[in-house]
């Protein structure tokens, strides 16, 4: 079998508030291979959004390892993640949390900055990122003045300008009504199947979650694959 | 570019709040540099003081005068250049509350104990020749509206009637900061008219101002000086321009050293204020800044374009009140003449001013700054959503 893109071994994380310790994940192992479109479901306060975070590279496992290609991110420091996120990791979330004083084309921009790359190569891949979404014709649009399902395709095309090779979606369709969340979702299969981009979406909509290849659930801490 | 960008259209994100943080330090840095100019004002003249010149006066008070003869004693002492009288005269012109500094002098040695000012050639004759000529500085003719050659009379409360002078020269300090409001005439002229007239304060002198080659020796030879005229009917009291200068301003030392420390209040106060509206917007944004953190960002970057916008906002405003400063100086000038001679917005009032101005921006996004660099991602998501 062919190496992991994710691979997940004992992880452990909880979270303490004063001198209550409230475990979250306990004992999470698991692989997420090159190319897979992962569901993660489970009811609310199960600790998705945290596993989504440690996966990431956002927070660190208590104890426990997140090796990306064979690499123990647990091991970067905070500045050294930083990079490897904008590098690696594409991100899109339930508010889309793009910048309100900047352009569609600006936010789409922001990550690139970041790169290498020149003004002018920065802006193409931000025009090229804003067409993948079929959004050509708002780029000079402020947050402000796009629907929430606009909103949430610029944030896909900021997750995809540079051309990370892993996504994660916390809800990205939690705040869209059907046809948007339809729109969206067709949208991640589509980067999964033509571009080979591995995602990884937690989520709490069945819809959604049929549109990937595979459904973990989580509950109390425990990781089941669903059929 | 793109950063220059997002700071600045961060930083005007609210605009009212922008616009009343802009206006709260340039209102500061305005305050500031008015009280300062006006206490620059008010000890001008000490930091002109040269080192090599020495002022001979009464021990018992600045109000005794000396006689005439000393002027020869003075000159024998070793070290000791130039002896030229400034007899205190106390005229006013017209207007009795509009003050400024005349007395007599030997034109001549005058002159070359003062190379500061800076006088064309042949008004420099001029003055020298004629027995009732005067010499005045340049922002005293303008404040008067006085031509070369006008003839001026003054009066005074020092001796009765009018006198006539006749304006010869008019100088130049070389030094920017300096007032330009001295009005000097040839002693011999009060001398003669006053003994004509039979006064016993003719021939008497209030101060002596003297030259000395080395200004490394300057308390020694005062200390010399002053030992001539042990026992005499009148002693003497010998230090350099610069403490007899200060003598005159340590009386309101106190009120200085308040007014100063007032002007820095100011800034303190708008400190408060600009850093309270910084640690509001950057708080305000901290979902935002876990986002910028989350795509790549390190803390160091949040913390510079947080620095960034604070700075934006302070420079601007202390620029504005910068500029705005000259306009109000020159405003209460006209006013305020009658106490201070010139009020000059100095190039070291400018210099504290700027220097405000990115102490006010760095120290108010320090705090905002480090919190936001140090914040944890997660918790900032969680608030957003
Ligand atoms: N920073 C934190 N401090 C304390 N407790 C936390 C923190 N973050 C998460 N938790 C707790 O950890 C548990 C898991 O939170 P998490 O956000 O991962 O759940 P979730 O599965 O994403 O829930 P939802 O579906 O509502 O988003 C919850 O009980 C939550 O209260
Ligand atoms: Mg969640």
């Amino acid at each position: 079998m062919a190496e992991p893109l994710i691979r997940i071994e004992h992880a452990f994380k909880s979270y303490r508030r004063g001198d209550r310790i409230t475990p979250v994940l306990e004992d999470i192992s698991f692989d997420i291979a090159c190319g897979e479109f992962l569901a993660l479901v489970g009811p609310s306060g199960s600790g998705k959004s945290t596993l989504l975070n440690l996966i990431a590279g956002i927070d660190v496992p208590d104890s426990g390892k997140i090796l990306f290609l064979g690499q123990d991110i647990g091991q970067l420091s905070e500045n050294e993640l930083a990079a490897w996120r904008s590098a690696h990791v594409g991100f899109i979330f339930q508010f889309y949390n793009l910048i309100p004083v900047l352009t569609a084309q600006q936010n789409v921009e922001l990550p690139l900055t970041l790169t290498g790359l020149s003004g002018r190569e920065r802006k193409e891949h931000a025009a090229r990122a804003l067409a993948a979404v079929n959004l050509s014709d708002r780029m000079d649009h402020r947050p402000s003045q796009l629907s929430g399902g606009q909103q949430q395709r610029v944030a896909i095309a900021r997750a995809i300008a540079a051309d990370p090779a892993l996504l994660v979606a916390d809800e990205p369709t939690g705040d869209l009504d059907r046809e948007s969340a339809e729109d969206i979702l067709r949208l991640l299969e589509n980067l999964n199947a033509r571009l080979g981009k591995t995602i990884v979406m937690v989520t709490h909509d069945q819809r959604a979650a049929s549109a990937a290849h595979l459904t973990r659930r989580l509950n109390k801490g425990v990781l089941d694959v669903l059929p | 570019m793109f950063f220059l960008e997002l700071i600045l259209k961060n930083a005007f994100r609210h605009k009212l709040r922008a616009f009343l943080t802009i206006l709260g330090a340039a209102l500061a840095i305005l305050a500031f540099g008015l009280l300062q100019t006006i206490v620059d004002a008010w000890v001008g003249g000490v930091d002109n003081a040269a080192a090599n010149r020495l002022m001979t006066r009464g021990a018992l008070s600045m109000f005794t005068s000396l006689p005439e003869a000393y002027k020869a004693k003075i000159k024998a002492v070793p070290g000791v250049t130039l002896v030229s009288p400034e007899a205190f005269f106390g005229g006013y012109y017209v207007d009795e509350r509009k003050r400024f500094p005349n007395f007599g002098v030997d034109p001549e040695v005058y002159l070359e104990l003062h190379p500061e000012y800076r006088i064309p050639d042949e008004q420099r004759r001029a003055f020298l020749a004629d027995r009732r000529g005067a010499m005045a500085g340049r922002k005293l003719m303008k404040r008067f509206g006085w031509k070369p050659g006008d003839a001026v009379t003054l009066k005074t409360h020092m001796y009765d009637g009018d006198w006539t002078f006749v304006i010869r020269a008019v100088y130049q300090d070389a030094n920017e900061d300096a007032n330009e409001d001295l009005f000097v005439f040839h002693w011999n002229y009060l001398k003669e008219t006053l003994k004509k007239e039979g006064s016993t304060q003719a021939g008497r002198v209030g101060v002596f101002s003297v030259g000395i080659d080395d200004g490394s020796k300057a308390a020694a030879i005062a200390r010399d000086i002053d030992e001539r005229f042990k026992n005499s009917p009148v002693e003497t009291q010998t230090e350099t321009e610069k403490a007899f200068f200060l003598r005159r301003v340590t009386d309101s030392e106190a009120i200085i050293l308040g007014v100063r420390m007032l002007s820095f209040l100011v800034i303190g106060v708008i400190l408060a204020v600009t850093a309270n509206a910084m640690g509001m917007s950057v708080r305000e944004r901290m979902g935002e800044f876990a986002v910028l953190k989350t795509l790549g960002f390190s803390g160091q970057a949040l913390a510079g374009f947080i620095l960034g916008e604070s700075l934006t906002v302070s420079l601007l405003g202390c620029a504005l009140g910068l500029c705005a400063l000259p306009f109000l100086t020159g405003a209460i000038s006209g006013p305020l003449s009658d106490f201070f001679p010139a009020l000059r917005v100095t190039r070291q009032t400018c210099l504290i001013g700027a220097e405000a101005g990115f102490f006010l921006g760095a120290a108010s996004a320090a705090l905002p700054a480090l919190r936001a660099s140090r914040a944890r991602i997660a918790e900032g998501l969680r608030r957003i959503g």
